[in-house]
């Protein structure tokens, strides 16, 4: 079974058609990557449906914009694995949630 | 269908809020300058104008199922299939469904036919916010009402 993020990167790279090979852990979506907003509608869609999951990208958001979180604690692939696995971690705990 | 206006709707046929579906039905006009471009001698619905059918059933359908606390604005088209022409006069039987709910977005699929002839279908990406202005707030209620969204629907 691959990793996170490995199936966070293979998402990625399928639907922004970047190179598998230049998405690591340290890869910033945005600033690395070029990742703008709509493209990351399309790989929340595909990581959601992927993980069985609702990605709380508005409270991401507005936690960055308020200054209580940096885009590198949502964006960096590796934290954003991280975050995907503590969503998945808190639905299997209260999978009625 | 109003389509000096882009108001492509015409009513709504059935909402299933908890199947997260809708039909409505849109008459295109017998005429309409439009015809006269889209083409000479064979007129025929725009796809773009097809496509934003399809967009603004699932937007009505969004709007219901978020209780007119949101709006949706479409953001991508996937998928967008012309299978048949839409003549003038013709009455389009569209029917829309949420396939997603993610977090300010939602996705649907739609499709619209004349009689049981699918004439298109597509992939629709929205994002939603709360309503930007007032006034279009009260706009929406005014269409809503206008093309028979069930007024039990519209409230939280």
């Amino acid at each position: 079974m691959s990793s996170t993020f490995d199936q966070v990167a293979n998402i990625i790279a399928e639907t922004c058609d970047i190179p598998r090979d230049t998405i690591t852990p340290e890869s910033h979506a945005i600033d690395d990557l070029g990742i703008d907003s709509l493209d990351f509608l399309d790989i929340a869609f595909a990581i959601d449906k992927a993980f069985g999951i609702k990605m709380p990208l508005e409270k991401w958001t507005q936690e960055v914009n308020d200054g209580k979180a940096t885009t590198e604690q949502y964006f960096v692939l590796k934290n954003l694995a991280a975050r995907i696995d503590e969503l998945v971690a808190a639905k299997t705990a209260s999978p009625g949630a | 269908m109003q389509l000096d206006y882009f108001q492509l709707i015409d009513r709504i046929v059935d909402l299933n809020l908890d199947e997260k579906t809708i039909r409505v039905e849109a008459q295109v006009p017998e005429h309409h300058t439009i015809f006269e471009g889209h083409f000479p001698g064979f007129p025929i619905m725009p796809g773009v104008l097809l496509t934003e059918a399809m967009a603004q059933s699932s937007g009505w359908l969004l709007l219901g199922v978020m209780k007119f606390e949101r709006m949706p604005f479409l953001a991508m088209v996937k998928q967008a299939k012309m299978r048949g022409f839409v003549s003038p006069g013709q009455l389009l039987t569209i029917d829309a469904k949420i396939e997603h709910e993610g977090s300010g977005f939602a996705v649907t699929s739609a499709k619209a036919r004349v009689g049981t002839d699918l004439k298109c279908s597509a992939d629709l990406t929205f994002r939603h916010i709360p309503f930007p202005d007032p006034k279009l707030r009260v706009h929406m209620d005014a269409m809503a009402n206008k093309i028979g969204f069930p007024a039990q629907a519209m409230t939280p």
